[in-house]
């Protein structure tokens, strides 16, 4: 029997090691896995490289992993924001590495690895600094850079439901990264907040099917606010 | 140099973008100045908003105390869904920019060269942290790309330039320009004036402007 269901949030993401690459969804709080963040703190891997649109908000989530250190080096498209203050802090420090992606780019080469594509050529940031160095052609009077998949370890996602064999349903744009990381780690971790029995998922309504993903946890609905949930 | 003229507010620079977007258009608003035009797109147009993390069919901002953060638009403020609209991935709607799907994108920019090269992510600036997001991709992904921005910097200097200083965001991506003074297409054949402030003569903006200008309206 397949059962990806694990009891705890601790036990999903015990085998996490230093070193690792791990993509995190979210734009901003909407899809960010708090609970899993919280307990990657907890776990105490360090080393990390981490993949997400930012690179964390306030003092909590991604903001806190940052501030305790965990963290090498940090592959996202919007570092900058009015509350970035950790970022901020460690990068001018030279603490931190950063690889600024575009954003379509940045998806675009998860999705790459997902889907076992070696590298592609992509018009975004021809002729900018974000594209030097970089492989360019011209194909149909069109100007192109070439990009390459970023694979990761572990991938950790938000989804609103799940069942044992992993299969997922997001809510609204809190889906944004989860289904292409879901598809490019190694190991796929979800946390839900819904467990539901086998069968009982619209099958035209699963977005990311089962077998991409490895774990699947469930974690309490919080209130609505940034980063929060409402009732579905 | 300063002129005494009325120029055309934040909200008057909205709705004369609005103007130009056709009933059907899909379009995808900046961040910024850019997401005012929401507020003055005409009632008896249907016009499809789509945002980067995923989203088309937005809708306005909820009524206080109904905000629900899992529906966010690319500046994270809270939206709605309109009937119609609906959900995919980052990579799909990256897929919808970049295939050439958007009809319209509306930016803000540091500069625009008079070949319609965008500057609008960087400053440039030693301890300046950079942040691109999706305005490489927006740049250069829809039929048309459109930029709103001052004439000119609060210094006075033009921020249409014969070539960008600030790092680039795109090369040749943008079609036309609203400024706080004019509307200027921006065309192979060189930048045209469709339309100016009330009260300013076309002497007077080709001084404000670091690049030759042609009167087309």
């Amino acid at each position: 029997m397949i059962n990806k269901i694990i009891p705890s949030v601790e036990l999903a993401l015990a085998n996490i090691h230093d070193g690792a690459t791990v993509m995190i969804g979210g734009f901003g709080g909407a899809g960010q896995p708090a609970e899993l963040i919280d307990a990657l703190i907890a776990q105490g891997a360090r080393d990390l490289v981490i993949v997400n649109n930012n690179a964390g908000n306030g003092e909590t989530g991604l903001a806190a992993l940052l501030k305790a250190r965990r963290v090498r080096k940090i592959i996202c498209s919007f570092p900058r924001q009015a509350d970035s203050q950790v970022f901020d802090g460690l990068y001018r420090a030279g603490e931190l590495e950063l690889e600024l992606v575009p954003q379509g780019n940045l998806a675009e080469r998860i999705r790459a690895a997902g889907a076992g594509i070696g590298a592609f050529f992509t018009p975004t940031g021809y002729g900018t600094e974000l594209a030097k160095g970089k492989e360019t052609r011209e194909i149909n009077g069109k100007m192109y850079v070439l990009e390459h998949p970023i694979h990761a370890d572990f991938a950790l996602v938000k989804a609103e439901r799940g069942d044992r064999w992993g299969n997922l349903a997001y809510r609204k744009t809190a889906r944004n990264f989860g289904p292409v990381m879901a598809s490019a780690a190694k190991v796929t971790i979800a946390s839900v907040h819904e467990i539901v029995e086998l069968g009982s998922l619209d099958p035209e309504s699963v977005v990311t099917p089962g077998l991409y993903v490895h774990r699947v946890v469930q974690v309490p609905r919080s209130a609505t606010g940034p980063a929060g949930f409402k009732a579905a | 140099m300063t002129i005494l003229i009325n120029k055309w507010n934040r909200e008057q620079m909205a709705a004369r973008v609005a103007q130009d977007i056709p009933d059907g258009a899909v379009v995808n608003l900046g961040i910024g100045l850019p997401t005012l035009v929401a507020n003055h797109l005409p009632s008896d147009r249907e016009v499809i908003l789509h945002s980067e993390n995923g989203v088309i069919g937005m809708g306005p901002a909820p009524a206080a105390g109904e905000e629900d953060y899992d529906l966010i638009n690319a500046g994270k403020q809270a939206v709605t869904l309109l009937p119609g609209g609906c959900y995919f991935h980052h990579a799909d709607s990256f897929a919808m920019m970049r295939g050439g799907h958007l009809d319209v994108c509306v930016l803000g920019a540091f500069q625009v060269s008079a070949s319609g090269d965008l500057a609008n992510w960087h400053t440039g600036a030693a301890d300046a942290i950079p942040a691109v997001g999706g305005a490489m991709d927006l740049a250069i992904g829809a039929k048309k790309t459109y930029v709103m921005m001052e004439h000119q910097t609060k210094a006075g200097e033009s921020k249409l330039v014969a070539a960008c200083t600030y790092p680039l965001t795109g090369i040749g991506c943008v079609s036309r320009i609203y400024t706080d003074l004019a509307v200027i297409d921006l065309e192979p054949d060189g930048a045209k004036v469709i339309a100016m402030v009330d009260g300013l003569r076309f002497e007077e903006l080709q001084k404000l402007t670091a690049v030759p200008l042609v009167m087309a309206c």
